[in-house]
């Protein structure tokens, strides 16, 4: 799945020049309903000059017969007199379909977001990640490339995170939200990584082997439910430690994938780390 | 959009219930019954996902106050989207403060 990067639609409620005042009770209940659809609003009391103009927008209001010039030709406007909000709803809906633009809220943002303040560009994210969510800049500079891979609700890189430096602002608990760093949080995270370190250096390792463990148990004793249960284990402890979801792990790609994806992040890390090392080198 | 005051940034954190239902609806019922121009965007995270042109308009014109959730994510938040917060932009919090607080502080700007 990808974000839409094309145009979204911006929309106005306008009670300037030209227009007559909205109940404020019903200007309340517009601005939740369209919200809560995944539009953006803006409440314009001044004159058609202060209309946002940076997107494609439509202006909603109650205008007078005469209606005061100077809209910018993207601009539209439908009138609401009298229309209740889910009416409301109905017009910028058809408006949004007959200007082909995406229906907003199909994909709930989720994904990690960098603090370059505390952030040592150490590249353990990004040999991290399994899903190419993590990317470097031609600087050489670690980036969130692609937001949309990211598995919702799991905060599992920022767990590996040695600085506490990588955020998700929907996680429930801090600092991870976005919440100020403090040292006993510090010494949390880091509790966190040395348990993960426990597990076999890193978490692929540990599926890696216990997989590997469990495959040779099952060759030698014919013992599946012995096998099945010693990766469960493994998976259950990894999944309470770090937060994963249950479907992130169930959605695991098979463990020659695991292998093979871990390897070439690793590599895409250790060669961000060499440019990145080449170019002070210059300096 | 309004030279003649701070603008007003309110962030409905639509697809998440991160933020307590009753401080944004309290917030949002009261920003729309008041008598000031603001701007509602359904999600800050989806907006710099996608580097929303508006992020960095709001970023350039500095006299901002922002109304979402913990100002160390809303910070960078608009980072990942190419625009820089200037340092001292307000950003009130409310999966923290109260909507008394939060509409305190945006009432006494405003005013």
């Amino acid at each position: 799945m990808s974000v839409s990067i094309g145009p979204a639609l911006q929309l106005v409620i306008y009670e300037g020049a030209g227009s007559r005042r909205i109940d404020p009770v019903r200007r309340g209940e517009l601005f939740r309903a369209l919200l809560e659809k995944g539009y953006a609003v803006a409440s314009v009391r001044g004159d058609v000059a202060s209309v946002p103009a940076e997107a494609t927008t439509l202006v909603l209001g109650q205008f007078e017969k005469e209606l005061p010039g100077g809209w910018e030709s993207r601009i539209q406007l439908r009138a609401i007199d009298g229309l209740g909000a889910a009416e409301v709803l109905d017009v910028v809906e058809r408006f949004r379909a007959e200007t082909e633009i995406p229906v907003p809220g199909k994909w709930k943002p989720w994904f990690p977001v960098i603090d370059y303040k505390r952030c040592t560009n150490c590249m353990q994210c990004l040999s991290f990640c399994l899903f190419d969510v993590y990317g470097v800049s031609k600087d050489g500079k670690i980036q969130v490339q692609n937001q949309t891979n990211c598995k919702t609700e799991c905060p599992a890189c920022s767990r590996v995170c040695p600085e506490v430096a990588i955020l998700f602002p929907k996680y429930r608990h801090g600092p991870i939200h976005g919440g100020e760093v403090n040292a006993d949080d510090l010494r949390r995270e880091s509790m966190k990584v040395d348990i993960s370190a426990l597990l076999g250096g890193d978490i692929y390792s540990a599926l890696r082997d216990r997989s590997a463990k469990a495959k040779s148990r099952f060759s030698k004793e014919r013992d599946e439910d012995r096998a099945l249960k010693e990766r469960l284990n493994c998976l259950n402890k990894l999944q309470k430690e770090m937060d994963i979801p249950g479907e992130v792990l169930a959605a695991l790609p098979s463990v020659d994938e695991i292998r093979a994806r871990a390897e070439a992040a690793k590599v895409r890390a250790q060669n961000a780390l060499a440019a990145a090392e080449a170019e002070e080198l210059k300096i | 959009m309004m030279p003649e005051k701070c603008r007003i940034l309110y962030c409905h954190c639509a697809y998440a219930r991160v933020i307590p239902a009753e401080v944004k609806q309290e917030v949002l019922t009261k920003l729309a019954e008041s008598d000031v121009s603001f701007d509602a965007v359904p999600d800050l995270c989806e907006m710099s996902a996608r580097r929303d042109p508006k992020l960095k308009q709001v970023a350039e014109s500095g006299d901002v106050q922002i109304v979402a959730c913990y100002p160390r994510a809303v910070k960078w938040l608009f980072t990942a989207a190419g625009a820089t917060l200037p340092e001292g932009v307000e950003i009130l919090n409310m999966r923290e403060q109260s909507a008394e607080t939060v509409l305190h502080s945006i009432l006494e700007v405003q005013s």
